[in-house]
């Protein structure tokens, strides 16, 4: 389980890479589609369906909206010169401080998460505290058979009332946004 | 404990692509990447080895279920990225109307 | 927005009711299935779009179809605050209390009050996607002319 996972997650940042340096916006997009897609085979094998569904249909509205934004506009990165600046700044002595100084922010920041879970339990040895309750006593306290969604509207319907009111509230910042023709 | 580097090295590709990158467009895949990395973090924390979906059944004796609590705030979270995400593509097709470009370092009039 | 070719369109046709039903039943089964209102609110949302690329767009009607989509969100969110509040009036002083019976576990009809919950959140997601994209449609056709 461990290995296929890694594997997946290894193809994810390749992919993700490739979106961040792709010469065209199309094909960044397109790469950005082979995360979420990634994304979706993971939360399969942890055995969480829900998730699965959920994302893979909000990737497909996400991807929409983003092509339909590009197709608008310029497709093309921002300069052809960019490939000349490149070279230039390899040559000239400050790219090796800049690579440097990347190098060692990257490896302060993951000992610092590697020190962050040392008290976590490995992967796949998970304790149940808080959740005991709702694993046990869940599904006759709510009647609901799958336990998510007991959870989601049950015992923690604030959340779920606060995520609809934030759906609202983008909706209605998207249409003010976009609006061109005032009200007469 | 490999997967979990695995998956805080996602995260910092999306905050290099952040970091560097000078189109709008770019900078919002870095943040979806970021937001992804998260997502899986929190799913992957409350595996159990061989345990099913948290589903009850009466037919299957013993079961060993997969904590559900992380399972149901990342549906939430999944749900108000997509709107967050909505929200600052209107602004990102406003700047191109307004200054026929997505480079960030044309955009300077809100110097102050 | 210009539609696309005849094959597309009827294939589009064809394929959109299913989806749509699928949505429902996503959501119906909530409680018993993986799925529930976002799931299925998504899928719905889908189903709509789909029909809009397809078809092409005319401004009029557009402007018309988002303000009904708008004011479908706003009083699903409603409904779903009244529900929630219902219970504070009826007996126990408990926001969000589930105060209907809950059956046996596993019937399509059971769980009290969390199906009702599932339809409304999956109106109001459907509602609200739909209202974002056809946004950035009416949008398109501004700058276009």
């Amino acid at each position: 389980m461990e290995i296929i996972l890694s594997i997946v997650l290894i193809f994810m940042i390749i992919g993700a890479l490739f979106a961040l340096h792709a010469r065209d916006l199309l094909s960044a997009l397109i790469s950005c589609g082979i995360v979420g897609y990634g994304l979706v085979i993971c939360f399969l094998l942890l055995k969480a369906p829900d998730l699965a569904i959920v994302q893979i249909v909000v990737e497909t509205i996400t991807l929409i909206i983003m092509i339909a934004v590009v197709l608008d506009s310029t497709r093309h990165e921002l300069k052809k010169t960019a490939i000349e600046r490149k070279w230039k700044s390899l040559i000239n002595s400050k790219a090796l401080v800049n690579v440097l100084i990347t190098v060692i922010i990257g490896i302060v920041l993951l000992y610092s998460f590697r020190l962050a879970i040392t008290h976590l339990n490995p992967f796949g040895e998970h304790t149940l505290r808080m959740s005991e309750a709702y694993l046990y006593g869940g599904a006759d306290k709510t009647g609901s058979a799958n336990l998510v969604t007991g959870i989601l509207f049950d015992f923690r319907g604030y959340d779920t009332f606060g995520e609809a009111t934030i759906l609202f509230t983008a909706a209605i910042g998207v249409l003010t946004v976009l609006r061109i023709k005032g009200r007469k | 404990m490999t997967l979990f580097i695995l998956c805080f090295v996602l995260f910092l590709v999306g905050l290099y692509g952040v970091l560097t990158r000078k189109n709008i467009i770019k900078i919002f895949i870095g943040l979806s990447f970021m937001e992804f990395s998260t997502f899986l973090f929190l799913v992957l924390i409350g595996y159990i080895e061989g345990g099913i979906a948290p589903i009850i059944s009466k037919n299957i004796t013993n079961p060993v279920y997969v904590d559900p609590l992380p399972q149901a705030m990342v549906l939430t979270a999944i749900v108000i990225a997509l709107a967050a995400n909505s929200m600052l593509l209107a602004i990102a097709i406003k700047i191109y109307k307004k200054y026929g470009t997505f480079d960030i370092r044309k955009i300077s009039n809100l110097k102050g | 927005m210009k539609g696309m070719s005849s094959i597309v369109k009827k294939t589009t046709q064809l394929l959109s009711g299913m989806i749509f039903l699928y949505g429902i039943y996503i959501i119906t089964h909530g409680h018993l299935t993986p799925g529930g209102g976002f799931a299925g609110g998504t899928i719905i949302a889908a189903s709509l779009i789909i029909l809009v690329l397809a078809f092409g767009s005319d401004e009029l009607t557009m402007v018309k179809r988002k303000e009904g989509s708008s004011v479908t969100e706003s009083l699903a969110i409603l409904a779903f605050l009244l529900f929630a509040s219902l219970a504070l009036i009826i007996g126990t002083n408990i926001f969000f209390h589930n105060y209907l019976p809950e059956g046996i576990i596993g019937n399509l009809i059971s769980a009290g009050v969390i199906p009702l919950y599932n339809i409304l959140v999956g109106i109001e997601v459907a509602a609200a996607l739909f209202t974002i994209i056809l946004a950035f449609i009416i949008y398109k056709e501004e700058i276009s002319k």
